[in-house]
């Protein structure tokens, strides 16, 4: 089955680029960016703050399972719609600097779309370690398995 | 931290709280997977990433690519409905 989410990261470059066709008309997709209810459903976090124009600012926050919270925040630069959003993103208390991402809707069909997301890091460093957060995750759950077959060995 | 440099047993051991046995037995099993490699030199032996098998488990970027893939999933179904409920 082909892969409808694609990422695009060159070796030694500090940007990637994820792009995405959805089988939904582009105001649709786009709605899903903007209304701070659906944000709230498909991001998994809650909404504080969305201000859908230029100089505009957004405010997200999550809770882990554990009950600790996760602050993003960022400003809008940009704010064309049906079009595009070029906006800062910032993970709070993470040793990380602001990234930067131009977001790119397309009308393909009357009822697919298709999203281009242009992200920017400070350093290639920075990017290769947040590519990696969710794989070095996996690795800890591997790992947490491969103790307990371990321990059966014994 | 294998993949940054070789490490000896030992060296390995020693960032985990885990007996140091237990690491052995680990680096034994993931040697024998062909993800480590082993190399003498002199009295220690040092371990390795095998860089290549590691690829072909798992590709870095894929767990990154899988998160995306799951939110737009999301993002998809959720405006399907919408649009129907309109």
């Amino acid at each position: 089955m082909e892969q409808k989410t694609k990422i695009h990261a060159e070796d030694g470059k500090q940007e990637i680029v994820i792009t995405r066709e959805f089988d939904l008309p582009l105001e649709l997709l786009f709605k899903a960016y903007t209304e701070a209810g659906i944000v709230e459903q498909w991001m998994g976090t809650k909404v504080l703050k969305l201000e859908n124009k230029k100089h505009g600012s957004y405010q997200f926050e999550t809770t882990d399972p554990k009950g600790n919270r996760y602050g993003f925040n960022g400003v809008i630069h940009e704010f064309n719609m049906n079009r595009k959003i070029t906006r800062t993103f910032e993970m709070e208390n993470a040793p990380f600097d602001a990234q930067l991402e131009f977001l790119d809707f397309e009308r393909l069909t009357d009822n697919t779309s298709k999203l281009n997301m242009h992200v920017i890091y400070r350093s290639v460093e920075v990017r290769d370690q947040l590519l990696q957060l969710p794989f070095a995750q996996g690795i800890n759950m591997a790992h947490t398995r491969l103790e307990y077959i371990v321990s059966k060995l014994k | 931290m294998v993949a940054s440099q070789s490490m000896t047993a030992g060296a390995i051991a020693s960032n985990f709280d885990t007996a140091r046995p237990t690491v052995s037995k680990h680096l034994q099993i993931l040697t024998e997977c062909e993800l480590l490699e082993q190399k003498q030199n002199g009295r220690e032996i040092y371990y390795y990433i095998n860089a290549k098998k590691m690829k072909a488990v798992a590709d870095f970027i894929e767990p990154f690519r899988k998160m995306w893939d799951d939110r737009f999933n999301k993002l998809e179904s959720i405006m399907k409905q919408y649009k129907s409920k309109k």
